[in-house]
């Protein structure tokens, strides 16, 4: 039998630190640098791809992801190198996605054409808001108008493009929140991510929150109503949400984060990155150090990788609940056994069934529109 | 051994913080007793709690030699006792033991509650009183206001208190002066048959149990077989000696005398506070009059937060117990907490002591339950049980009446706070016996129901005078009233740890508090959860808990799996500090705060 992992796929995450400005509320590994030295990264990449590609020889790469950072202020080189390195190295997919995260500001823009020649198929903008007051209190450096225009270049360069949005956030009102949703909708937009804004700790807006100064932020009953409001419009628009905070029209999934939540095996390079890789019947979680340097220096030494750690099958049953059930196809419970060693809790299931948080769907369980808004609490009962 | 004339026994009466152990502090340090490298600050407590909260707890022994202005040197035996009302029995039976006591109180404070209630068992023990006024160091000092307060409440001659600083040393000659000349000598013959009490008793992993004696007639030496007169047992005594305040071995203890004895006695149960020890062979006759034993009055139930360190607690309590008769325990099982224990404690600080030492000492996380007082049922038949546990009230169909123990509380409190104080006697069920000034101070004395004081008055009190109270109080009696058990339902299915006893009239109040500070206890559960609380079938309260309507991580990529998942291990070991009612979690810290008031 097939190992578990290709139950999910297998794809190759690329992280890019470094921002032109650090956001507020963004606890991504991320990095502002007034000097970068861009054909040494391109060597780290190409040796770090050698390396876990020498791992997993013969698998076929589903999709290729570059995340950060504001990975649009790559070389088109480094992109391109990357790209050409892992087809060389690992046999392709005939549909490769290869997605990139771009800024939507002029400069990215200018630049998609020579993404697009380096083989980049989807774009995923971080528009993050639709007025620029706020996009001004998210700290973004971008206003509406570039957005704007960097999404018909990219519209017209790539086949397919996502953008992100934030919402929740500081002082929006539920006819707001509608009023900027439409409007995202009629931009012809194939796929959406829309997360409600989340204070994290060490974050700008983390430390501004401990201190009672981060204001206006909504409470439960609203967010769950802009929530629920927000599945009701995109899915009249034709665009459901296929996973948690992700919403496309049919086909449009992104694939690569789908990878994640299938729980596949995925090669992450780049400082900070993670992955998960099944070695010898053994599923790793692997990770890289944060520090860009750190982690330069690390590959020099012959591996960009801090120490492996296994998983074993109680932690892997975890993973594989917590991210299966924020799909809308949910987990197959067979698979849950093989990886757990035991059968999910019969009673639970029914318990949260009963409570309308799951409803099983042929060799399926799901979670319920009402069971999504409250998911961390469903898997907590599944799992604790 | 030391004639009769050159002993002084005394014991120091303080309010807490009128800087008794401070005064023992210099005392000691003065004469020399221990160097000046083994001295620190509160000498006498050794326990961490004693030194942390700045208490005593059990009394502690210390001998002092002392050369005095007529050139005769003296033996000063010190017995420390502690200031609160928990434990005023230690007070009452080591001032059996001395004859006389200094009297300290704070001169930029004046007399307060405990004051009171100590300096009036000293006066019960016929004491030769010195009344010492300490801080003088400090501006706010008035010791002539002080002085006129002492006669006129407590009516002892104030004109010659001596003036100290405990902190400086000013003034510490002058009181071992005093002690020498004002307080009497010690009787007793020394050819008379042994007659000794025993004081207190304690154990040490090494020695075993050690036994602190005063020898009233007779003399005790090393190898001696004595005989305990309350239960006729015989014990051959391997030690004998004194506190310094270290353990020094000595030879013999003569009459008037304070030490210790040792030997190889397994158990302090075995050793009955306030027993007359004499020899076994040409013993006395007539043992002393001895001690009422201290009675538990407040119980409460302990339970290990991870239930698999049930037998790790059992460990604890025995331990402890073994030190401390008049704590007492029994196994307790309830449907909400698993196994447990019942534990009988003499008041809250009793209480809490313990349980920090279980905490501390032994390191077992506890939750405890709403602490309860003793009731007594009176059945139709006649029968009369105690109840210590409201989960065990009888089918009221069986009861006739229900008595519960009441208090005579003594409360002084500085004018302006008078009004809240009568308020929230009042509003605790308190009838007022008395009301009186000393200046600008107020003396009131209310007969409470020990049910409302014990668990969170003094908290209450100290808030609504901003700590300017001070509080006292002793059992009085047991009392009918229409007293009820309440029981508390969450989710339908009743907690049987936050039931409890309460007043008729009271209980709608109480109820509607409990289950409004549930509803902010209990988190928020997929489902809406209906808190009730109820007088037998009868819902006199109800909230309820809505569900929780969102919970969810917005964004969830690869690079979150690790990280998501150490959350959710967090989560799970969060879940083990709570207790698990049919489908509803409920933190351990919601036992004890439900059931405190805010009025």
């Amino acid at each position: 039998m097939a190992e578990d992992w290709a139950e999910g796929g297998f794809g190759l995450y690329v992280h890019w630190p470094y921002c032109a400005a650090k956001c507020p509320y963004c606890d991504f590994n991320s990095h502002v640098a007034r000097f970068i030295d861009h054909p040494r990264w391109r060597r780290a990449y190409a040796a770090e791809l050698a390396r876990s590609a020498s791992e997993t020889p013969g698998r076929v790469l589903h999709s290729i992801f570059f995340g950060g950072g504001t990975p649009s202020l790559m070389e088109p080189e480094t992109v391109a190198g990357i790209i050409a390195a892992a087809r060389r190295l690992w046999p392709v997919a005939n549909d490769m996605e290869i997605t990139l995260e771009a800024n939507p500001g002029s400069v990215e823009a200018d630049r998609f054409a020579a993404f697009r020649a380096a083989g980049v198929t989807r774009i995923s903008m971080g528009v993050q808001a639709l007025n620029d007051t706020d996009l001004r209190r998210l700290g973004r450096i971008h206003t509406v108008a570039e957005a704007r225009g960097a999404f018909d270049i990219a519209r017209d360069t790539f086949e397919r493009v996502s953008f992100d949005l934030i919402y929740a956030r500081q002082d929006q009102t539920l006819d707001q929140w509608r009023a900027e949703l439409n409007e995202a909708l009629a931009m012809s937009v194939d796929h959406l991510s829309l997360y409600q804004l989340t204070v994290e700790d060490g974050t700008a807006f983390g430390d501004r929150y401990a201190l009672g100064k981060l204001r206006g932020m909504p409470n439960e009953d609203l967010s769950a109503d802009m929530y629920a409001m927000t599945q009701d419009i995109c899915g009249t628009a034709g665009m459901p949400a296929y996973e948690v905070s992700n919403h496309a029209v049919p086909g449009a999934e992104s694939r690569h984060n789908l990878i994640y939540w299938r729980y596949g095996d995925y090669v992450g390079i780049g400082p900070g990155a993670h992955g998960r890789i099944t070695l010898g019947g053994q599923r790793y979680a692997t990770e890289c150090p944060k520090a860009p340097i750190q982690w330069l220096d690390a590959v020099d030494r012959g591996s960009g990788e801090l120490p492996r750690q296994a998983l074993d099958s109680a932690e892997q049953a975890q993973e594989f609940v917590m991210m299966g059930l924020r799909v809308r196809q949910g987990i197959d419970p067979a698979r849950f056994q093989r990886i757990a060693g035991t059968p999910l809790p019969p009673d639970r299931i029914a318990e949260l069934v009963d409570m309308g948080m799951l409803y099983r769907d042929q060799n399926r369980v799901c979670a319920t529109p009402q069971g999504f808004m409250v998911l961390n609490a469903v898997v907590a009962a599944l799992l604790t | 051994m030391t004639d009769l004339a050159h002993i002084r026994n005394f014991s120091i009466v303080a309010h807490i913080d009128h800087g008794k152990s401070t005064l023992a502090d210099r005392l000691i340090q003065s004469t020399n007793t221990v160097s000046q490298r083994e001295m620190k600050e509160q000498l006498l407590d050794s326990m961490d709690i004693e030194r942390e909260r700045g208490i005593t707890i059990k009394a502690q022994t210390v001998r002092i030699n002392y050369v005095a202005e007529n050139g005769e040197e003296y033996v000063l035996n010190l017995i420390d006792t502690p200031g609160h009302v928990d434990f005023a029995y230690e007070v009452s039976r080591s001032m059996r033991a001395v004859e006389g006591s200094l009297l300290v109180v704070d001169s930029t404070q004046g007399v307060e509650a405990q004051t009171l209630a100590n300096v009036y068992h000293a006066i019960d023990a016929d004491h030769e009183i010195v009344p010492v006024l300490n801080k003088i160091d400090l501006p706010a000092s008035d010791c002539d206001r002080v002085a006129e307060q002492i006669e006129d409440v407590i009516g002892i001659d104030a004109s010659g208190a001596i003036r100290v600083s405990a902190k400086t040393g000013e003034g510490i000659r002058e009181t071992l002066e005093a002690i020498v000349r004002s307080l009497p000598a010690p009787k007793g013959t020394r050819d008379a048959p042994l007659k000794a009490m025993l004081v207190d008793s304690w154990y040490d992993s090494y020695l075993g149990v050690i036994v602190l004696v005063r020898i009233m007639d007779g003399v005790l030496k090393k190898g001696d077989r004595i005989r305990m007169m309350q239960n006729g047992s015989v014990h051959h005594v391997d030690r004998i000696g004194v506190f310094r305040p270290a353990m020094t071995v000595i030879d013999e203890l003569g009459p008037g005398e304070i030490g210790f004895l040792t030997a190889s006695i397994k158990q302090v149960r075995d050793t009955r506070v306030g027993d007359t020890i004499t020899h076994e062979k040409h013993g006395v006759e007539k043992a002393l009059p001895g001690f009422k034993p201290s009675q538990p009055v407040v119980f409460c139930g302990l339970f290990p937060v991870d239930s698999a360190e049930f037998e790790d607690l059992r460990d604890a309590i025995e331990k402890l117990a073994l030190n401390d008769a008049s704590f007492s325990y029994e196994m307790e099982t309830s449907a909400a907490l698993g196994f447990g224990f019942r534990c009988g404690f003499l008041g809250l600080l009793h209480l809490e002591v313990i349980r920090d030492r279980i905490e501390r000492e032994y390191d077992i996380e506890l939750i405890t339950t709403a602490p309860s007082v003793v009731y007594h049922i009176h059945m139709r038949d006649g029968a009369v049980t105690d109840l210590h546990n409201p989960a065990d009230m009888p089918d009221l169909t069986h009861v006739d009446h229900l008595e519960e123990p009441r208090i005579k509380a003594t409360i002084l409190v500085p004018d302006e706070y008078l009004g809240d104080v009568l308020k929230l006697c009042q509003d605790r069920r308190g009838i007022q016996l008395d009301l009186t000034y000393a200046g600008s101070r107020a003396m009131v004395v209310y007969d409470l129901p020990l049910n409302e004081v014990v668990f969170d008055f003094y908290d209450r009190l100290k808030s609504v005078t901003k700590g300017y109270a001070s509080f006292d109080y002793h059992l009085t009696e047991y009392r009918e009233d229409n007293l009820v058990k309440m029981s508390i339902l969450v989710n339908d299915e009743p907690v049987d740890a936050l039931s409890m006893m309460v007043h008729r009239d009271r209980a709608e109040t109480r109820g509607r508090a409990m289950v409004e500070k549930l509803k902010d206890l209990i988190p928020r559960h997929m489902f809406k959860i209906p808190i009730q609380a109820a007088i037998g079938g009868k819902v006199i309260a109800r909230e309820t808990l809505s569900a929780m309507r969102k919970d969810v991580t917005a964004k969830c990529y690869g690079g979150d799996a690790s990280r998501k998942r150490k959350l959710l291990d967090k989560q799970k070991a969060g879940k083990k500090k709570m207790r698990q009612f049919g489908k509803v979690d409920i933190p351990q810290e919601a036992f004890i705060s439900a059931l405190k008031m805010d009025g």
